[in-house]
């Protein structure tokens, strides 16, 4: 009936802690309810993250779909070890030149990013990148 | 509210995109970080971005947290003809901030 002392205070333990950074999971998760039952597939997209990272508080990312065989409607950008794994949500309007943006984001830890295009014609593609962090963003 | 700097070519045609650069100058706080006393310094980014050019989307973002402070932004844009181009930015208290500039075709 009772638990043994030691179990109780590791269930202690991992009832107070607060979990740190997102999970694969939980990026699966998100991804699967952006993209719903459209086909998924790798390539077209190119997700622009240099490998190893020497400041986790700013990096330079890009992200460009090449030739699309239909308008871009929008491009996601998820980061699995961050606290929060969504980064970005960018939506082409008519204006727009070309389906690519630039920007400087914050990573915690060592992780994969990944970068999915929703194009008009429904079909989603998917890019990522392992990269190395050496200094983390701070969260102290 | 904020200070934004917004690079746009100086020379454009119809037609052929071109890239237009904008720098916010904004901490960017995510909500993550705590003060001396152990409190969560309240999360304050710019969650909202809207580029139009005379009233047409050209680029619509969505910000979380893990874009880093003075956020930089880097798109393409295509005209058909001289115009004004609305940079629309909305942060975590509502507040929004407009800032234009203008595209001349040679």
């Amino acid at each position: 009936m009772m638990l043994p002392r030691r179990q109780l205070v590791l269930v202690a333990a991992c009832a107070v802690v607060p979990r740190a950074v997102a999970t694969p999971a939980e990026v699966g998760a998100l991804i699967q309810a952006l993209v719903g039952d459209a086909p998924l597939k790798d390539g077209l997209i190119h997700l622009d993250l240099p490998v190893m990272v020497e400041n986790g508080n700013s990096v330079a990312m890009s992200v460009s779909v090449a030739d699309p065989p239909s308008p871009v409607e929008s491009i996601h950008v998820f980061a699995e070890g961050n606290p929060l794994p969504r980064v970005a949500v960018f939506r082409f309007g008519p204006r727009s030149g070309a389906p690519r943006v630039a920007t400087r984001m914050r990573l915690a830890t060592s992780q994969t990013v990944i970068a999915i295009a929703r194009l008009r014609d429904g079909t989603c593609w998917r890019d990522s990148v392992d990269l190395l962090v050496t200094l983390a963003a701070c969260i102290e | 509210m904020v200070r934004v700097l917004i690079n746009v070519p100086k020379q454009m045609t119809a037609k052929e995109p071109f890239d237009v650069k904008v720098l916010i100058s904004h901490p960017m706080e995510s909500g993550q970080r705590r003060d001396q006393l152990g409190q969560t310094i309240p999360r304050d980014i710019i969650n909202h971005f809207m580029c139009t050019l005379d009233g047409e989307t050209v680029l619509e973002a969505e910000f979380f947290p893990a874009i880093a402070a003075n956020p930089f932004l880097s798109f393409s844009v295509v005209a058909e003809k001289s115009g004004t181009l609305a940079l629309t930015f909305t942060d975590d208290h509502g507040v929004t901030q407009t800032e234009t500039a203008a595209i001349t075709l040679t």
